[in-house]
């Protein structure tokens, strides 16, 4: 008797094949520069697709919006200004990064198709503030969404499965999918918003089992203004300690997310949870590594562990990495672009790293 | 011999209480049914609300009435319909062409398609299942979880597919408060152990003994009623539904593991209902269909010669149904004595 | 173990898997009428203390149902016993019955737990 079906899979959503403009996000380049470093070079070594990582670029506001610090009109202008970029580089399919960007270009551009006059305005504001155009993308999709479309091609260039190399069984994986991916929108998400299979197709084809666990819709506990005001963060990290105690009976290998807000939050709040209630979620005390879409695939096209940037994470990944068979350096993990020793960071009290 | 007094398209039981009226009117009547056997969604149901009367014995009745003036075409379904002249009807199904002078629409509804609500995970979790697929269990006297454990929880949702702006139905589908408190007082005689919830927005108890049958299943039969929305449904660990609602006259939210979880599924229109209100341009805004004017003429349209009855309209009850059917034919016996 | 100024919140959600029904089923089975009770609030509506305080026969009734004792003791003590809410109950229960039995069943729980 088969007691789950497979996740629900009717949304398709076209995403564009190639000429790609890329839209870094402000939480990824900061915290985890590698996942984006490793997708371009995915994109272009892998996949061979021209992708275009502007130098000229900058924040979508997405964070400052939704603190409601950012005002709707700036927003779109500031956004309209990175499609003017778009334009003026000769692309038309525009690639976030960032899932709450992601969100927040399809709120504009949704504005802007069921409003017509807020287009005509941000298009005047922008004239107004630096004498540029722009046009409208062809195309709009999410680098976990261009991932996902060629998760069957990269996976015959893949050096490793997500098999546990000791027993042979796929290794056991919790996706996390950002709730501006879909949930604001349904229609642009890869399976809609319930069930959205963006991350768990990625699971699923590199050899994995996806763990459907109760709080698996549930929020990651970022929440913007939750976590920017220390009185709420409390607030936001409740949030993550619900999901985590819904998982723990699943034993997950490891989580995998597409929004660099919930990688961070799913990722530092371990620690936070590990050093103030004492618990871990995992059988040695090192926490459930989190890795993101692009930190993932790389790492089973056989990218070099450090050069992916994985020792930026709170919860370590070795544990991750062994169980896959998966070779690295150890002296490594804290040496510069010129090999010399970095001073490690601290350890911390509880979590073992 | 294709040509008859009437044509009824649903061999449900308005259908049928109409075939029997006109039948004795001494109107050669013809039923056209798609399924493999006439009685419509009776024949998927077991005892009726609010008396426990058993479907099975009012469908043998109702077939017991049908005289020899009527006939009935089985696994038929309707391709196309013609209005071939201001007296003449024409049905055309994959097998044959049938004519009459008057046509009776009895097309009825069909459930709700539950995966469309997608939150309460219907169509991936075997242990959400709908009112009908209960039912089917209460019929066959086992009430078991897919993986063959006796419940010891049950959740009701009602409204599922019903007042629901999000699958674009306001109406309510009248049936379902009452078939769930039929239902849950079925399966705690046959799980005298089971605790019970049915999640409710509004409970609209608005038949002849169905406050009192409700009464009757909190006292005797515990079934809690919490006013309070389910928001989602997911997997526990062990298979298990565990459900989110707010109970609202606590204003507190709640959370409940359960092993079986009832979706309450509505009624929408049928597929055949939908193509006549299409063909015929007298849909209302769910693809039921209009009737001429809702007070005094009811079973007829404003094509001449074409009449409704049942749930083809609008969600109605059996008892209501049977009624309308008999309305029907009294309808059709004016039309075709005036004709 | 490390205070960063904020801590991990119990949440307010009713958890029904492992809260203990068992004085509501008591109360079911010695107050009979009980087990109608529609939430409707006719009670509270027509009830003499609760004009001049917070004292809620309604609001009792959920806490019970819900298995929430903290406040409930002191709660109850506020009720004067003087029968109106019967009167107007019209789903018939015994809500005087009701309110003596919680005091009891409370009363007899703080003590076993002691």
């Amino acid at each position: 008797m088969e007691l789950k079906k497979r996740f629900w899979n009717e949304y398709q959503k076209e995403i564009a094949d190639d000429h790609y403009f890329y839209a870094r996000s402000c939480i990824r380049q900061s915290f985890n520069p590698g996942a984006e470093a490793m997708f371009l070079n995915i994109m272009k070594d892998n996949l061979h697709k021209d992708i275009i990582d502007e130098a000229n670029q900058h924040t979508c506001t997405g964070i400052g919006y939704h603190t409601d610090i950012v005002p709707f009109y700036t927003t779109a202008t500031i956004m309209a200004r990175l499609f003017s970029l778009m334009t003026e580089a000769g692309y038309k399919n525009y690639v976030p990064s960032c899932v709450t960007s992601f969100g927040l270009y399809v709120e504009v551009l949704e504005t802007w198709k069921h409003d017509p006059e807020t287009l005509e305005k941000t298009r005047e504001y922008l004239y107004k503030a630096c004498k540029r155009e722009f046009e409208l993308p062809e195309n709009i999709a999410h680098s976990s969404d261009i991932i996902y479309k060629f998760r069957n091609e990269l996976k015959k260039q893949m050096k490793y499965q997500l098999i546990n190399k000791h027993t042979g069984q796929p290794l056991r994986g919790v996706e996390h999918v950002g709730c501006h991916y879909a949930k604001v929108f349904p229609a642009f998400g890869e399976g809609g918003a319930e069930f959205p299979y963006v991350l768990a197709g990625l699971i699923e084809s590199w050899g994995g089992e996806v763990i459907d666990y109760p709080e698996r819709r549930h929020c990651c506990g970022f929440g913007f203004r939750n976590y920017l005001v220390l009185t709420n963060r409390s607030y936001s990290v409740s949030n993550t300690y619900k999901k985590l105690e819904s998982m723990e009976p699943y034993q997950p290998d490891f989580i995998l997310t597409n929004c660099p807000g919930c990688n961070m939050f799913l990722d530092r709040w371990q620690y936070t949870i590990a050093e103030t209630q004492h618990k871990t979620y995992d059988a040695e005390g090192k926490g459930i590594p989190v890795l993101s879409h692009e930190e993932l695939a790389a790492l089973l096209l056989g990218y070099d562990p450090w050069k992916i940037g994985l020792q930026m994470h709170q919860v370590q990944c070795e544990s991750l990495m062994d169980k896959i068979g998966i070779a690295y350096n150890p002296d490594e993990k804290y040496a510069d672009i010129n090999g010399n020793q970095l001073t490690p960071p601290d350890k911390p009290d509880f979590l073992k790293i | 011999m294709n040509h008859f007094d009437v044509i009824i398209i649903g061999g449900g039981p308005a259908g049928m209480q109409a075939a029997i009226r006109l039948g004795n009117f001494n109107y050669k009547t013809l039923i056209i049914e798609k399924e493999k056997s006439i009685g419509g969604k009776l024949t998927q149901w077991d005892k009726l609300f609010p008396d426990f009367y058993s479907a099975e014995e009012l469908l043998q009745n109702l077939t017991r009435q049908l005289n020899e003036n009527v006939s009935i075409l089985t696994e038929q379904e309707v391709k196309d319909i013609e209005n071939t002249s201001e007296n003449e009807w024409t049905v055309k199904t994959a097998d044959g062409q049938y004519s009459s002078k008057a046509l009776l629409i009895a097309s009825g509804y069909d459930f709700f398609n539950a995966k469309r609500k997608e939150e309460f995970g219907y169509g991936i979790y075997p242990n959400v299942i709908t009112s009908v697929e209960l039912e089917a269990m209460i019929k066959n006297g086992k009430i078991t979880t897919l993986d063959g454990r006796i419940p010891q929880k049950i959740a009701y949702l009602q409204c599922v597919g019903s007042r629901d702006e999000k699958v674009g139905n306001h109406y309510c589908s009248i049936n379902c408060c009452i078939c769930a408190v039929k239902q849950s007082i079925e399966v705690k005689e046959l799980l005298p152990d089971v605790e019970q919830y049915c999640f409710y927005m509004d409970l609209r108890m608005a038949g002849q003994h169905y406050e009192e049958l409700y009464r009757t299943s909190q006292e005797k039969y515990h079934v809690q009623f919490i006013r309070g929305r389910i928001s989602e449904a997911a997997s526990t660990f062990d298979n298990r539904i565990q459900i989110k609602a707010e109970n609202t006259l606590l204003s507190t939210p709640l959370k409940l593991t359960v092993d079986l979880f009832v979706l309450m599924v509505g009624m929408e229109a049928s597929e055949t209902t939908r193509f006549i209100s299409q063909k015929f341009n007298i849909s209302n805004e769910y693809g039921f269909l209009q009737s001429k004017q809702r007070y005094c003429s009811d079973n007829e349209t404003e094509i001449k010669g074409l009449f409704l009855a049942g749930t083809c309209k609008r969600p109605m009850t059996i008892p209501k149904s049977l009624k309308d059917g008999d309305a029907a034919a009294n309808a059709i016996f004016d039309y075709l004595k005036n004709r | 173990m490390k205070d960063f100024g904020y801590s991990i919140s119990k949440g307010r959600t009713l958890n029904y898997d492992n809260s203990d029904f068992s004085l509501k089923k008591t109360l079911e089975h010695d107050v009979v009428s009980y087990c109608r009770c529609i939430g409707c609030g006719a009670c509270a509506s027509t009830c003499s203390a609760a004009k001049f305080t917070d004292f809620s026969i309604f609001k009792c009734n959920m806490l019970f149902r819900n298995a929430k004792y903290d406040e409930l003791e002191q709660e109850l003590s506020k009720c004067m016993l003087c029968g109106k809410c019967t009167l107007v109950c019209p789903r018939g229960v015994n809500t005087r019955g009701m309110i003596l039995e919680m005091r009891n069943l409370i009363e007899k729980n703080k003590n076993n737990n002691e």
